[in-house]
């Protein structure tokens, strides 16, 4: 979700020959990223031998394809532009009260886009929070903001941070001698910023595009909450309301090329870019904004943080308060966390020892071999939730019996969708440190074993836990995959949230989202601090 | 020594799987029912009976699709709906019920078979903001919202299922061509769709829509839960297939481990405490002879129930997807 395309420039050397823990380690590194490659294969299989290709007109695909393209690109392109002024105002700036401003604008990544989608709901129409405002001042009420544009304004607002977190680290290490040599040649501030300090963000701007079109390509609760029909509303749709499920299954299959594709293309325009500081660079200089400059800064800033993180809690509150004053029951939802929070914990765990062998082998053994354990993980971070929910079902009722509808099967689910996160940042940290120090490490006489326990797995520690709270956040977090995995009576905070939206019982739901906020603000803390406060 | 993070992997794996044990232990209940509504009831199973239950939630279709996924391996015991179509679909699972189960429903709210029975019925209604429209100006059958005067105005729920058992209703009550032509003439009035019922519900009360398709009760859960409402319902009556009655209703697999457990639950379903849930509580129509709905609502006798056969209904639940596929609803 954050920064975990290595961006930027690594040690002379990363690769080692001899380091620990050994060249085998790739078999460990393979059976990790496994599972990532289970659904694409289940779902083509059972397309092909269930006959189900014919089950989808072609139109109708036509129809998604053009509707959730659409929004994607939208939503990149809206997420990139503002992401990209927002983390040059709060680091590249004099503006006042930037670091608060960074850390606040990055908050909103602790709210499903459901949660963001049903608040929107209620912050609008007739009876809106919104509405009510307006109409202090005599105005209309606003109206609900329903199909494209809904879905376009709440997956933007919350696909913002993904770019801003991952734009700042690297803005804040850019050369400034480039940027005031261009100056000190003449350039007035725009053409610097175009010639000079955009091509530097090339790289993390198309690796946040990626983030965010990904985002927005598996999205399923805000669009289908504001009822915009993309591939993963109408699957779930099919699944829902079908004895037939092979409709489901094909749009699945040509959802998963779709976001493939999306990976494929970033791939290309990325490039091997790598950048580099002059050792003797001195801290850059803020630049001096004008008064308008602040004043819109400011503005553009706190509308954000209105939108994303104020409006939400400001709804579910007066909701919570309404329902509460109304004497309704909240309903049990301390059972639910425990269970969110349980599942979180182990898929975060097991995530986090799984992206050692990972990176280990990405990192230290290139190899054809590395590199495409290295795609293939990537590739499973790709795959849209609800299409790995309905091949863990499909899978597992057909070759594996015992596992249906088990929590490590769930557990499974989330491990191969999210392991990319952990190893990813296991991979940036490990990129940073020297194979010297491994090296040293085993001509000392330790075994090496021992150097990966006491050298290795020391040095990668803070980008594993980085890496564990990052999937710990977005397992809190995933809706669709629950939806179709989770076992018998085992309801999380999520699914939760979601049942009691479909059947109107806004204080319940109100309730859980609360919770679920509070819950993931511990591990947001530890994601902010790292990529923001270094 | 080497092997150790692996191997602590594959114990983590294998441990967490073991949780999902087998065998005669729990009453499982796939309910297609919501949690939010009958949770509670199954609480009061339990605290009555000493059976322990694990309840597997979702949609009616879902689950009975789940179910024949599974066949006859899968471990529910109990298979709860919320209309008579997911009921159907999955009747081939299903055991013969007890006759003086079955007598305590209507004839008319249980399968031909006596596989599944009705436990509580709703209705489908057309709910209206009186403020957008007149009431002289009501439709008397849910047909004449083909007319375009509706146009932009009518809310509806496609995905939903107690939609599309309405629209596989219409089709058995009228036939295929006029349940498309009135599909289509429904499309072209553009209406506005929504997830669900309940939102349905909010927005029409909000006068953001002026009426919209939806089961009766939604309403007077809203009443219960703002202290009252703007909008009203409109029952289609004169065995209009709008006004289909269509139960909720439970059966029994035969593959379950827990066949008393399960019969218990069933007659639990139709004892007059449940009944008074039904109707007090979830304010749906309690379906046990004798017992009597909310004052609030009409009486299930007056309201002209449609006479069509509930248990062919579920051959016909993907014809209906198609059908609102084909006119560009879904």
């Amino acid at each position: 979700m954050t920064a975990t395309v290595p961006i930027l420039a690594p040690p002379p050397r990363t690769t080692s020959r001899q380091g620990p823990p050994g060249r085998w380690w790739w078999v460990v590194a393979l059976l990790a990223v496994l599972p990532g490659l289970l659904p694409p294969v289940v779902l083509v299989a059972q397309v092909v031998t269930g006959g189900a290709v014919r089950t989808v007109p072609i139109s109708r695909l036509l129809e998604l394809l053009w509707q959730t393209g659409g929004l994607v690109w939208a939503v990149t392109l809206a997420a990139g532009l503002v992401g990209l002024a927002t983390a040059w105002l709060t680091t590249a700036t004099d503006l006042q009260g930037r670091r608060i401003w960074s850390t606040l604008v990055t908050l909103p990544l602790v709210i499903p886009s459901y949660v963001g989608a049903l608040t929107l709901l209620g912050a609008t129409g007739a009876r809106g929070i919104l509405s009510e405002v307006t109409g202090w001042f005599g105005w209309g009420p606003i109206p609900t903001p329903i199909g494209f544009f809904g879905a376009f304004v709440v997956l933007t607002v919350y696909s913002i941070p993904l770019v801003h977190l991952t734009v700042v680290p690297v803005l804040r290490r850019l050369d400034p001698a480039l940027e005031d040599a261009a100056r000190g040649l003449g350039a007035p501030r725009w053409r610097v910023f175009r010639t000079v300090t955009l091509p530097q963000l090339r790289p993390p701007l198309a690796a946040a595009g990626l983030l965010v079109a990904l985002y927005a390509v598996s999205d399923f609760g805000a669009v289908s909450l504001l009822r915009y029909d993309t591939f993963t509303r109408a699957i779930y749709a099919q699944y829902q309301g079908r004895l037939d499920r092979r409709p489901a299954m094909t749009l699945a299959v040509v959802l998963i090329v779709v976001a493939l594709t999306v990976l494929w293309m970033e791939r290309r325009t990325r490039g091997r870019a790598a950048y580099h500081r002059s050792k003797t660079s001195r801290p850059r200089t803020p630049v001096a904004l004008t008064r308008g400059g602040r004043v819109g800064g400011t503005a553009l800033l706190a509308l954000l943080v209105v939108a994303g993180l104020g409006l939400p809690i400001a709804v579910i509150g007066s909701w919570l308060a309404r329902g509460v004053g109304l004497g309704l029951e909240i309903g049990s939802i301390w059972s639910e966390a425990a269970r969110s929070v349980t599942v979180s914990v182990i898929s975060a765990t097991i995530a986090a020892l799984a992206a050692i062998p990972v990176a280990i082998t990405t990192v230290r053994y290139r190899s054809r071999i590395s590199s495409s354990i290295d795609t293939a993980m990537w590739s499973s971070y790709a795959l849209p939730h609800i299409t790995v929910g309905l091949a863990l079902v499909a899978f597992s009722l057909a070759y594996a019996r015992s596992w249906y509808q088990s929590l490590a099967l769930l557990i499974v689910g989330y491990v191969a969708m999210f392991l990319p996160q952990a190893a990813g940042s296991a991979q940036s940290v490990l990129l940073q440190v020297s194979p010297q120090l491994e090296e040293a490490s085993l001509s000392l006489g330790r075994s090496r074993w021992r150097t990966l326990t006491a050298i290795t797995i020391p040095l990668m520690a803070r980008g594993l836990a980085v890496g564990a709270a990052l999937v710990f956040l977005t397992v809190m977090k995933e809706l669709p995959a629950t939806l179709l995995l989770r076992p018998t009576g085992y309801e999380t905070l999520a699914v939760r949230i979601w049942s009691t939206t479909a059947e109107g019982f806004y204080t319940r739901a109100s309730a859980a989202a609360l919770l679920l906020l509070t819950v993931s603000a511990l591990p947001l803390y530890l994601l902010i601090s790292r990529d923001l406060h270094d | 020594m080497r092997s150790k993070v692996a191997a602590a992997l594959v114990i983590a794996l294998v441990a967490t799987g073991c949780g999902a044990s087998e065998s005669d232990g729990p009453l499982v209940i796939y309910s297609g029912r919501s949690e939010e509504l009958v949770a509670p009831l199954i609480d009061r199973f339990t605290e009555k009976t000493g059976v322990a239950v694990e309840v597997r939630y979702g949609d009616s279709t879902e689950l009975a699709a789940t179910l024949l996924a599974e066949g006859s391996s899968t471990d529910a015991d109990v298979f709860f709906a919320q209309d008579p179509a997911s009921l159907g679909a999955v009747d081939d699972l299903l055991r013969r019920l007890p006759q003086d189960l079955l007598d305590r429903v209507p004839e008319a709210f249980r399968d031909i078979e006596g596989r599944w029975l009705g436990v509580s019925g709703r209705v489908r209604v057309m709910i209206y903001n009186p403020a957008l429209v007149d009431d002289s100006d009501l439709p008397g059958s849910v047909f004449d919202l083909a007319d375009p005067k509706w146009a932009g105005q009518i809310a509806i729920a496609p995905t939903n299922g107690s939609f599309q058992a309405f629209v596989a209703a219409m089709i058995l009550s009228s036939g295929e061509d006029k349940t498309l032509a009135w599909l289509q003439a429904i499309a072209a009035n553009q209406p506005i769709d929504f997830p669900g019922n309940s939102p349905i519900v909010e927005a029409v009360d909000a006068g953001d829509v002026s009426l919209g398709l939806v089961n009766h009760y939604y309403l007077l859960r809203l009443q219960e839960e703002r202290g009252g409402s703007v909008a009203r319902n409109h029952f289609f009556s004169d065995g209009d297939i709008g006004g289909l009655v269509m139960p909720a209703g439970a059966g029994i697999l035969t593959g379950t481990n827990v066949p008393d457990g399960a019969r218990q639950f069933l007659e639990f379903l139709l004892s007059p405490e449940s009944q008074k849930y039904f109707s007090e509580t979830t304010f749906e129509y309690p379906l046990l002879e004798g017992s009597e709905a909310s004052a609030e609502l009409p009486p299930l006798s007056s309201l002209t129930a449609p006479t069509i056969d509930l248990s062919e209904l579920a051959g016909l639940l993907d014809r209906a997807t198609d059908l609102v596929t084909e006119a560009g609803l879904l």
